[in-house]
């Protein structure tokens, strides 16, 4: 005998079965009792497209780019979410903004072009919370399957909500229909 | 002679250093260096008579000296008091200190638009490390913040008065380092401000180095306007062989793109000394020179562990040994060009060639060609 890891070992019994215990009638039926007892127990899998399951609270989906009530971009391109991002997913790079692009951009400098890569992204939420600016949110829906790669490069124009000013019916739909409690 | 020799011996927090008479405070807490350092917004070394004016480098000095061991009755700015024999100074260890500089920290910001996302400055402001280090979280102030009529200070700085902490730097750099001054600080109290009284631009060629001394984003480089994030920039240090300066530099860059040039800091975010000279650049090494091939690289420069300049720096691009086409005997289909989906950090649009920050028009005029020649 080696050493003795844990009590609970069992020595194996290794005498030959009698006649009884060769026929396995009743190992088979603790088997189906087993099995049987599944039919009468409440189903674990759903049936997707026609049924489908609510997300948490925090569930933590696609990014969004935020608008302010008059519809200006509110990211400023400071960097702090491609920097707080563990997977290095976003990048951007900043432009002036125009005496004439006032309406568009909230401040003196904008993301003149955003992206996410979604291969890389893991919906951690960091970039969300590193933002100063309001501008960028995780939404509570999962990034669609695509069969190309070139598909999950997010560029500004699918990341941005629909201008609440000159696209109001877009914007309404975008807010979905997930029932917003007021914060108590 | 032996008089002359003769070291101070002085206390800061507790630690015993000697040093040469004639050393202000904040000059021996550095040769210990750590948290015993008081910070400092408006001294800076390599500036005669720099100093005095921000209030943050304010430390308690509980025993005068040998001679005269009464504490002195009032926290003194470290940077323009020197060292005396048998000196006993309190930095982090008082109370008092921390609450005077709470109290400093707040009333520069008091004015300060803190407007950090959109600054050039983040990341290695002096200010931003400061409220972080010794300010509260939130402000208490609750009026109008001052605003300025804009200066343009010609093609090479931009100044955005808001963000100036009065510290006065810029203004003795022009006097020191350059030949003629020809900007200052107007006005008086809360309205003074940083400015050329009759409207020109700064054209001297040393003095771009204002950009550098500024502790805050009020002077910042205008070739480097909003063209990126300086923590997404790679430090290195490079020289070249300059007529007018010492052409020793520190180059950010993006890719092969130099996206900005500045002079070599040390760990206190002061020029750095070559051969017992200061290391300005002059207005050619720093403007001018946007390419790889006018500097000769001597590698990445050190940040250090606390900055976010150095995050996600990587000292070399190893891409491991592709074997998938050796082994199927052709290219593989599904490989991606990230370039071919991705416009940032588009090839065909340099950025270090564009004179200011890059508008709209850099970026649509690409996507425009690029749409007809599609």
């Amino acid at each position: 005998m080696g050493v003795q890891l844990t009590k609970r070992a069992k020595p194996v019994d290794r005498r030959p079965m009698t006649w009884l215990e060769s026929l396995y009638l009743w190992n088979i039926m603790k088997g189906m009792a087993v099995t049987i007892k599944h039919f009468f127990s409440r189903k674990v899998t759903i049936q997707y497209p026609e049924e489908k399951r609510s997300y948490s609270d925090v569930f933590r989906g696609l990014h969004i780019l935020n608008r302010d009530e008059e519809g200006r971009e509110r990211c400023t391109a400071c960097g702090l979410c491609a920097v707080a991002c563990p997977a290095e997913a976003i990048s951007m790079e900043a432009a002036e903004r125009k005496p004439d692009e006032e309406h568009l951009y909230r401040e003196e400098k904008y993301a003149a072009r955003y992206e996410i890569n979604m291969l890389r992204c893991i919906f951690c939420g960091l970039c969300e919370e590193a933002c100063p600016k309001d501008a960028i949110y995780l939404s509570k829906t999962h990034a669609p399957a695509n069969y190309h790669r070139k598909g999950f490069i997010y560029k500004k124009e699918d990341l941005l909500i629909p201008n609440p000013l000159t696209e109001p019916e877009e914007y309404k739909k975008a807010l979905g229909t997930i029932k917003r409690e007021p914060k108590s | 002679m032996s008089e002359e020799n003769k070291l101070f011996k002085v206390t800061i927090d507790n630690i015993t250093i000697e040093v040469p008479p004639g050393t202000s405070i904040l000059h021996a807490a550095r040769m210990i260096g750590g948290h015993v350092t008081p910070p400092a917004m408006c001294f800076y070394t390599p500036l005669k008579e720099s100093g005095g004016k921000c209030r943050t480098c304010l430390v308690e000095v509980s025993k005068g000296s040998e001679r005269d061991p009464r504490p002195m009755p009032k926290l003194v700015a470290s940077c323009r008091t020197t060292v005396m024999d048998g000196m006993e100074v309190k930095n982090v260890t008082s109370q008092r200190v921390l609450d005077a500089r709470k109290g400093v920290v707040e009333f520069l910001l008091i004015n300060h638009p803190i407007d950090c996302p959109i600054c050039d400055q983040a990341g290695e402001c002096d200010l931003q490390d400061l409220s972080y280090g010794h300010g509260n979280e939130a402000s208490r102030y609750e009026f109008k913040k001052r605003i300025f009529v804009k200066h343009d200070l010609g093609k090479y700085i931009q100044l955005h008065m808001t963000r100036c902490i009065m510290c006065y730097r810029c203004v003795f750099t022009a006097d020191q380092v350059t030949n003629k001054r020809q900007h200052g600080v107007l006005f008086r109290g809360e309205v003074s401000e940083i400015a050329t009284y009759i409207e020109k631009s700064l054209e001297n060629d040393f003095i771009g180095n204002i950009i550098d001394v500024c502790p805050v984003g009020a002077l910042t480089d205008k070739t480097f306007r909003f063209k990126n994030r300086v923590w997404f920039t790679k430090p290195e240090d490079a020289h070249r062989d300059c007529p007018t300066c010492c052409g020793k530099v520190t180059l950010w860059r993006r890719g092969n793109q130099v996206l900005r040039v500045t002079t070599r800091k040390d760990q206190w975010g002061e020029v750095q000394s070559f051969y017992g000279e200061t290391g300005w650049i002059c207005n050619e090494c720093r403007f001018e020179k946007k390419d790889v091939n006018d500097w000769v690289i001597e590698g990445l420069s050190t940040i250090p562990r606390y900055s976010v300049k150095g995050a996600n720096k990587y000292k070399a691009l190893e891409v491991p040994h592709e074997t998938v086409g050796e082994v199927i005997g052709r290219k593989p289909k599904l490989m991606m060009d990230i370039h071919t989906v991705s416009d940032v950090n588009n090839p065909s649009i340099d950025l270090s060639k564009i004179q200011g920050p890059a508008t709209s028009d850099v970026f649509n005029k690409k996507q425009i060609e690029d749409k007809k020649e599609n």
